[in-house]
């Protein structure tokens, strides 16, 4: 993954608050293998609704999402994240956002960026326009319009470097065997060991 | 002075980074179907699974609940065998189809002592958080996390803030832990504990067993939360002692000890405290698309229109989808059909609490009734409650996830309403159209004997 710090494109809104990851996509695509490409899944069962905002002609190719509060609470699944980068978005703007949805973006270079609901509901009136986002300066322009966002600086490091953790956790092993030695001593009971037959499922008290 | 979460914290960091993340050790991966894409990124590099004997592997997300020879759809076939086939070519202990043991993962785990207070749990699936019934401190990752905990046994964290939330008095009859955890969802909000490692505790969840408990905290991924958890004591360790993977005799002793030190030291602090007042939480059914939209039974669908402006639209826009008219009593609304499972619901407990609703009565609509492991399902049939499943008209499958996400096929038509005991109420979560209501396991017996939502109170009466 490569990292980036400013971003051009269209911006699209779904002013919609709690868009889950079912709605991001639907569970029945998620046995397809990624490199078949998950943009087509993205918000499926939305689609062709009268008004739906990705619908609309102005909005092809629209790389910068901004939708209401809760985006992407819900579900883990990452092809969540994999339906917007594969349909060609690059950050999704929005009040707040499921904290794993938020985790799994930053993993795939997809920026969550957190802005207060003035400044959805101000971007929001005036969609679909180009905007720009200077992850660095963590600012969003568009027109004469300039706001702010959050974003945690670890997510931020990580999007700007395009950061793979597991190069990155590599150059620790050594602390790593440490404390797997030292957690064998303090909690051997967390190596399993099937100490017995199956149990019948009881229950502890009755409530 | 330590909270519960800051000693589970504490007890796993290997290393911190200036940044103010750190690395964390996981004791327990558990991975499934879903996980495959996981796997593939580790295949393209290369790698081995770090340590495969803290590594489960449970098929649950797409199995078919109904195996009687059946044809399988090739689709579902093939996720499964590449499970299989993955936890084969790493050595990881599988509980695939055929093994009594297999069931949901979140049901499974805790049920074979793989999951034990202390540990840090991680897995591809967002009710991980139901783990920290048993004082664990598991959460939801994505499938990038998934293959880096393959790959190293280690996950980068930040740490979330700590928020404990009480429930104060006591449970009224018919009310459970759902009704706990709908209620403080519908209060806080969908994404109000957005950020935090939730404490239960209060006198009411102290008097929940271990299963109620495990129901809390699944749902606290509901709330927003990245894990919930509950302090492990004497209930904790009675429904532990015994179980397969649990240490035993003098070594279950010793982890005793341990695990009962777990609990928040008197004057711990919280970056946030809330109060529940049982008085408060009645029996509770969700009437919109999110798990915040959950009301008593007694309440009337919400207007819009008397609704803060912020909020009518989306309102209109859930009840629009649900079919409902505002100001419609909730008790009018009638169902297509009813499930009683998933990861939420389907433990032994849940099934005795239908079935004492369904006894000796018939249900006005369909349903299925799938239990949350394969061993409660035999456990379930030797107190004869398979029987009063079919013999309320129900149907009585084997266990997996099923209906609650509707990856094995089991799914609510569109347009189709129905009272379940799950988790999600999302727009299409059981079917694309499909509207989901939903409440405890009691309160969908409830419904499937009256053919609309109902208040189970009167029907336990001279029951319990």
């Amino acid at each position: 993954m490569s990292g980036w710090a400013h971003h051009d494109g269209l911006a699209v809104g779904l002013a919609r608050e709690n868009i889950d990851t079912d709605q991001l996509i639907p569970a029945r695509f998620m046995s397809a293998p990624r490199n078949a490409g998950y943009g087509r899944f993205l918000l499926h069962d939305l689609r062709g609704e009268p008004g739906f905002a990705l619908d609309d002609p102005a909005a092809k190719g629209a790389s910068v999402l901004v939708a209401r509060r809760n985006f992407g609470g819900g579900s883990s699944r990452e092809a969540a994240v994999y339906a917007l980068v594969d349909a060609g978005f690059r950050a999704v703007i929005a009040p707040s956002f499921g904290d794993i949805f938020a985790g799994n973006a930053v993993n795939n270079g997809l920026l969550p960026a957190r802005v207060t609901t003035g400044a959805a509901e101000a971007l929001l009136a005036c969609l679909p326009a180009a905007l720009a986002i200077d992850l660095a300066a963590q600012t969003i322009a568009l027109g004469d319009l300039t706001l702010s966002f959050d974003i945690d600086p670890i997510w931020k490091t990580k999007l700007l470097n395009g950061w793979d953790d597991i190069d990155l956790t590599a150059s620790y092993r050594a602390e790593i065997a440490g404390y797997a030695k030292a957690r064998r001593g303090a909690a051997p009971w967390v190596w399993p060991n099937e100490t017995r037959g199956d149990p019948a499922p009881t229950t502890g008290s009755d409530q | 002075m330590k909270s519960l979460f800051d000693k589970l914290w504490d007890d796993h960091v290997i290393t911190r980074r200036d940044d103010g993340a750190a690395l964390l050790w996981v004791d327990r991966h558990y991975v499934h179907e879903g996980s495959h894409h996981a796997f593939a990124r580790l295949a393209e590099r290369g790698l081995p699974v770090a340590q495969p004997a803290l590594t489960v592997g449970v098929a649950d997300h797409y199995v078919p609940t109904r195996r009687d020879g059946g044809a399988v759809d090739a689709d579902i076939a093939r996720m499964i065998d590449t499970l299989t086939r993955n936890a084969g070519r790493h050595d990881l202990r599988f509980f695939g189809l055929g093994d009594r043991r297999q069931g949901i993962v979140h049901v499974m785990g805790p049920e074979q002592g793989l999951t034990l207070p202390g540990m840090l749990v991680v897995c591809g699936d967002s009710h991980t958080s139901t783990h920290g019934g048993l004082g664990a401190y598991g959460f939801g990752i994505g499938a990038t996390e998934v293959a880096h905990v393959l790959a190293t046994q280690t996950i980068w964290q930040k740490k979330p803030r700590r928020l404990r939330l009480s429930f104060t008095g006591r449970a009224a009859p018919g009310v459970g832990a759902k009704d706990m955890a709908l209620h403080w969802i519908s209060v806080l909000g969908a994404d109000g504990a957005r950020g935090h490692a939730v404490e239960y505790a209060g006198e009411a969840v102290r008097a929940l067993s271990v299963e109620g408990r495990l129901t809390l905290c699944n749902l606290s991924i509901e709330g927003g939360a990245r894990c919930g958890m509950v302090a492990p004591d004497a209930v904790t360790l009675d429904w532990l002692r015994g179980r397969s993977f649990a240490p035993t005799g003098d070594a279950f002793d010793r982890a005793a000890e341990t695990w009962l030190a777990l609990a928040s030291d008197t004057g711990a602090v919280f970056d946030r405290e809330e109060r529940v007042d049982m008085a408060d939480v009645a029996p509770i059914v969700t009437w919109g698309t999110s798990p915040e939209d959950a009301a008593p039974i007694t309440a009337t669908v919400p207007d819009p229109a008397r609704a803060p402006k912020a909020q009518a639209p989306r309102i209109a826009e859930a009840l629009d989808y649900m079919g409902l008219r505002a100001g419609q009593p909730l008790t009018s609304v009638a169902v297509d059909q009813v499930f009683i499972g998933s990861c939420t619901n389907g433990r032994i407990e849940d099934l005795r609490a239908a079935a004492a609703v369904l006894a000796g009565r018939r249900a006005k609509v369909p349903g299925l009734v799938s239990p949350g492991s394969t061993l409660i399902k035999a456990q379930a049939e030797a107190e004869g409650l398979d029987r009063v499943f079919l013999d309320a008209g129900l149907e009585w499958v084997e266990a997996g996830c099923s209906m609650c996400v509707g990856m094995n096929g089991d799914l609510v038509a569109p347009g189709k309403r129905c009272a379940s005991s799950t988790n999600r109420n999302f727009r299409g979560r059981q079917g694309p159209g499909a509207r989901t209501h939903l409440m405890s396991p009691a309160m969908v017996a409830a419904a499937a004997v009256t053919g609309h939502l109902a208040d189970v109170r009167p029907l336990l009466e001279g029951r319990t």
